[in-house]
């Protein structure tokens, strides 16, 4: 895998991918969560690793989150509706994503990272998430899907916020 | 009182079968003061797992009732808690997470401690006079520090009674989870670190609520519950509380259809898995008898160390303390406990079935930190509405889970100590 890709990468350019991550902001910034699905391959993962473990393995390191598409669709499905009381009312979220480069392509697959602050207001509080994204992106028949997202906090603990109730 | 405070904080009716607690004890920096004193400078408080420091030298620093401190095992094996504060001007003199070392050695003056807390090295040790003694200024210890299978525990009080009778009826709790495995529980790394804008006692009886289990999550029982194949219209709760002494508490609830990795299958495990599963069952029924079998394997149980240390055996095994830095503001950590011998599939199936509903970002603990933040907010109207209520059951000759007897016990205890009444135990002066 490149380290360092300087010039566009086959088929794709790093403008594409940011208007492909910044598309994907807005539609968890609105709460379009259906549509944003829609941009996850079937097999999908999602993942917030704890905070003193940022390089671990969810298969034997406790995570704060490791999304099967299950549990993914799961989670969207409760965003959207009522039961979940830590998103209803549903809080403001802003999303300020930087600092995109293509690490990697291997056939369809493309490796990216990003910078990303995830502002969250509510109760007229904000808490701040800091971190940056390590996606798994698949190009198929002239689109990009989301195979993996992986969402690495550079916060010490979740304080004071207390949890990821919304989708980082 | 002071400040004005009631008269009570706490209403234990049982003629009528009232239970009150005055919200104060969750809004008054005057409490969390008493509290430090009285609960937190006395009771034995859970520090770390040895597992966490499996060779000599190993260590994590952290913080138990808001002090520093570093869990170390020295190069002679033993398992210390050393007060993380250099003896000659107070830096701390270790300042990272966790590692392997002989010595810490102080960054401000150089004075150097071995992994042991002795005071091996101080630089131009000939300008001190003959009664400066190198030997008495050792890293301090917390003045006490006992293990039970594993769980390393401090008091701050050097004459508190010792662990296992502070334990008292917990203790066999504490057993239950050890049993799962043969050679001993491990903490699963991976620390879930995070807070709560709320009172630090209402997270001790949030972890121990069967009432709310429903209407707070709602959302992990009727909606993801349901997808993972479980028949929830068929689920019954018929668990029971019990007050364990000293103000520990338990809940524990049969056959919750939501797995456990040792050892009750569910169908979302596959079929391949059922027959392991099974006989891991069997195999604690040769080892216990099928009583403490069924007891270690079948039932759900939440767990209260008075006064901070929740442990949750339910779809996996959280161990969880926290401390408060206000009133209104906790520290929480929280991990993963595991049988050492787990095959690297079933660990992946605990820890899946660990965050499905447990942690900062499962299905479950981000709906229990709001409604104890909503709880908070709601207390700033104390002065019109002074008391909460926590009578559900009280007449009951046998509580249920959903009761809140095991609420009780804690709040007992709590006023036992702030009000004097009953300090804590301490050994027969030598």
């Amino acid at each position: 895998m490149a380290t360092i890709a300087a010039q566009p990468v086959q088929g794709i350019s790093r403008e594409q991918i940011e208007d492909f991550l910044y598309y994907e902001a807005a539609l968890l910034d609105e709460w379009r969560l259906d549509e944003w699905l829609e941009l996850l391959t079937e097999d999908a993962s999602y993942y917030v690793p704890s905070t003193d473990m940022p390089d671990g393995d969810h298969r034997t390191t406790l995570f704060l989150i490791a999304d099967d598409a299950l549990r993914l669709r799961s989670r969207v499905r409760q965003l959207m509706g009522k039961s979940a009381h830590a998103e209803t009312p549903r809080s403001r979220t802003r999303r300020m994503i930087s600092n995109v480069r293509i690490r990697g392509v291997e056939g369809e697959t493309i490796q990216v990272t990003a910078n990303f602050v995830v502002y969250r207001m509510r109760y007229e509080l904000v808490d701040t998430y800091v971190g940056r994204y390590e996606y798994t992106l698949v190009q198929r028949d002239g689109t990009l899907k989301i195979r993996e997202r992986r969402a690495i906090l550079d916060l010490e603990a979740l304080r004071p916020h207390g949890k990821v109730s919304i989708i980082l | 009182m002071e400040n004005g405070a009631p008269e009570s904080w706490v209403i234990d009716n049982h003629k009528d079968g009232l239970f009150r607690v005055h919200r104060r004890t969750f809004t008054d920096p005057h409490v969390l003061a008493l509290e430090k004193e009285r609960v937190f400078a006395q009771c034995w408080l859970y520090a770390g797992h040895e597992s966490e420091i499996p060779n000599p030298g190993d260590f994590r620093t952290r913080q138990v009732a808001g002090r520093p401190v570093i869990l170390v095992r020295g190069t002679d094996g033993q398992v210390r808690v050393l007060l993380n504060t250099c003896t000659h001007r107070g830096a701390q003199v270790c300042r990272e997470k966790s590692g392997t070392t002989k010595t810490f050695q102080c960054a401000y003056h150089a004075w150097t401690y071995n992994n042991q807390g002795e005071l091996v090295g101080v630089p131009g040790e000939d300008a001190y006079s003959e009664a400066f003694d190198r030997r008495q200024l050792g890293l301090v210890t917390a003045p006490r520090t006992e293990s039970y299978r594993g769980f390393v525990f401090v008091s701050f009080n050097p004459a508190m009674e010792n662990l296992v009778s502070y334990l008292a009826g917990a203790r066999e709790y504490l057993d239950l989870v050890c049993d799962q495995s043969e050679n001993g529980m491990e903490i699963i790394s991976g620390t879930q670190l995070y807070s709560m804008r709320a009172n630090w006692k209402l997270l001790v009886e949030n972890s121990i609520d069967g009432y709310h289990a429903l209407p707070t999550h709602k959302r992990y029982f009727l909606e993801f519950l349901p997808d993972t194949g479980v028949e929830v219209q068929r689920m019954r709760i018929a668990g029971t509380a019990k007050s364990l002494g000293n103000g520990h508490a338990v809940i524990a609830n049969p056959e919750i259809p939501f797995g456990r990795p040792v050892a009750d299958w569910i169908p979302a495990w596959g079929e391949a898995k059922k027959a392991e599963i099974e006989a891991m069952y069997q195999k604690l029924i040769a080892r216990f008898g099928a009583e403490h079998a069924y007891n270690i394997a079948k039932v759900s149980r939440n767990l209260l160390i008075f006064p901070n240390l929740i442990i949750n055996d339910i779809m996996s095994v959280t161990v969880r303390t926290f401390f408060p830095l206000a009133p209104d503001y906790i520290e929480i950590s929280a991990w993963a406990l595991a049988p050492k011998e787990e095959s690297p599939e079933n660990r992946v199936l605990r820890l899946d079935n660990f965050l499905t509903f447990l942690g900062p970002g499962g299905f479950a603990t981000p709906d229990d930190v709001e409604m104890l933040e909503a709880c908070q907010r709601g207390y700033a109207n104390v002065r019109e509405v002074e008391w909460s209520d926590i009578s559900r059951g009280m007449t009951r000759q046998a509580p249920l889970a959903s009761d809140e007897l095991q609420m009780q016990v804690f709040w007992r205890r709590w006023n036992e100590l702030i009000t004097g009444s009953r300090p804590a135990r301490v050994r027969e002066a030598a």
